[in-house]
């Protein structure tokens, strides 16, 4: 039970209690996961920086950076880090409490698309190509979904389109959301 | 005859990768292995999801490895995205006992138990190690003699691991190739990331790094390419012309799946393997092969 006389938890705590984060407190600082990381020169923090600034407790600058929102899950730190610290995980959980806190974030747009995104699993327990990009584009920048429209068009035409959303048998579907709704009654991984 | 039950993933089952999906299972019963899809699966849990809501993600993924438990038998997928979610899952839940428990209960509400018993594996994997490339080599029937193709693995096949083939030098859809009796061309980024589903939220980020793989794969003088994973074919193929356009270059470079590549090989048509759903059109540089 958590009473309001308790310190609140300091970020690398919070880190680590998200399964997966925990690793941050064996990082020697190699700068082998920056090194390797194909999106580095778009974060405005390495991975390294990233690490090194959490342990200092920044978490404003941390959460609100857009490093975590550019990885795209390579995992090519995670083979090479000589810690076996896995950064992709950290990575995960440093967007799962970037989240959690809602920092809004106008650097990227990458949270919006995850958002919608997961909208449709809870929904429909699939992902439907045209809807989820539909949807995505309204949420985040109407015109580019207008810009967009030539690749659509291509796809459309080379029968890579469906307009219907594949669907769960009702049951499977009632199934699904009965699971994530007493996920959500116990509360995220920490 | 070999049984595995089968989770095409999104992209492959009625999305943009359709082919994939069709191509796979043709393949498959060509070759006499039995790939029942798994009933009512749900998204894999994706990697978007993942970083939104773990536990939510967690126990999406967690009801298909449920389902496919009781039927007992390895669990297969073409998507590489889905093979690494899919996979995490269950390494999370063995090294992670509270996370168990939590998953466990929210399986619960939906009548479902998983005791961590299912393995997790990707086509690629089935193909060159259960089926084996002499079986797949002595069902050659079209000869792709001289047909260059480059192997692209990308990233989530081979890492984070532990996998079937070498982390950042994997050799297996070389050696698949060359079995096939086409040529496997050297390509340096072979294992290199092409962006996944950044592509979406930040195509420019997700093009850059498209353009370097072509760049390499053209420059190993390929043909063609090869891919493992929807979203690979996808960023290579349906955004060849973005990166043209950002990039000023010409890449004119077909992407296949690797098993309408297979197909292809085992005497199957164009239409048969859906090759002509590929933004960039392979029938030119196949046809010589198909009138072979
Ligand atoms: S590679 Fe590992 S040890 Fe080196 S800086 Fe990155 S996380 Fe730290
Ligand atoms: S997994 Fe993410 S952080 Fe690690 S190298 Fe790849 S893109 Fe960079």
């Amino acid at each position: 039970m958590e009473t309001k006389v308790q310190r609140s938890k300091t970020l690398v705590e919070e880190i680590c209690a998200i399964p997966g984060g925990e690793g941050i407190l064996d990082c020697i600082q190699c700068g082998t996961c920056s090194a390797s990381c194909p999106n580095a020169s778009r974060m405005d923090h390495t991975p390294r920086m990233l690490i090194a600034m959490a342990r200092a407790g920044m978490r404003e600058e941390v959460l609100s950076s857009n490093a975590m929102w550019f990885c795209a899950s390579c995992y090519l730190c995670t083979v090479r880090c000589p810690r076996d610290i896995k950064p992709t995980e950290l990575m995960h959980a440093l967007e799962c409490l970037a989240v959690r806190q809602s920092l809004s974030n106008e650097r990227t747009r990458t949270p919006i698309m995850y958002r919608s995104f997961s909208d449709f699993v809870y929904s429909i327990g699939s992902v439907p190509e045209v809807g989820f990009m539909t949807w995505f584009y309204l949420l985040s920048n109407p015109l580019r979904a207008l810009k967009m429209a030539p690749l659509a068009l291509s796809l459309l035409k080379h029968g890579r389109m469906s307009i219907k959303a594949r669907r769960l048998k009702p049951e499977a579907e009632r199934q699904l959301r009965a699971i994530l709704d007493k996920a959500e009654v116990l509360g995220g991984m920490s | 005859m070999k049984y595995y039950t089968y989770f095409p993933g999104c992209s492959s089952s009625d999305g943009g990768a359709k082919a994939y999906g069709s191509s796979a299972l043709a393949v498959a019963k060509a070759l006499d292995v039995e790939l029942v899809e798994l009933e009512d699966w749900n998204c894999c849990g994706s990697t978007p999801y993942t970083s939104v809501d773990e536990l939510a993600s967690l126990c999406t993924s967690a009801r298909n490895l449920a389902l496919a438990e009781k039927r007992g038998l390895d669990l297969v997928t073409p998507c590489s995205s889905c093979y690494v979610i899919l996979s995490r899952t269950n390494s999370h839940l063995k090294e992670y006992p509270e996370l168990r428990v939590k998953v466990g209960k929210a399986l619960a509400a939906g009548d479902l138990e998983y005791h961590g018993t299912v393995r997790v594996r990707h086509l690629l994997d089935i193909l060159v190690n259960d089926i084996g490339l002499d079986e797949i080599a002595s069902r050659v029937k079209r000869d792709l003699s001289g047909l260059k193709v480059a192997p692209y693995y990308g990233c989530q096949v081979v890492r984070p691991g532990p996998s079937f083939d070498h982390p950042e030098s994997p050799q297996s859809l070389d050696r698949l190739i060359e079995s096939l009796g086409a040529e496997a061309t050297p390509f340096p980024l072979k294992a290199r990331c092409c962006g996944g589903s950044l592509i979406i939220p930040e195509e420019d980020v997700a093009l850059g790094l498209v353009n370097k793989l072509l760049d390499s794969a053209v420059g190993g003088g390929a043909e063609c390419i090869i891919t493992v994973c929807p979203l690979c074919q996808t960023n290579l193929d349906v955004y060849q012309g973005r990166v043209n356009k950002k990039f000023k270059t010409h890449y004119k470079i077909p992407v296949l799946f690797f098993t309408q590549l297979v197909g292809l090989a085992m005497g199957m048509g164009i239409k048969e393997l859906g090759i002509e759903k590929c933004i960039v059109s392979a029938e030119k540089i196949l046809a010589g092969y198909i009138e072979r």
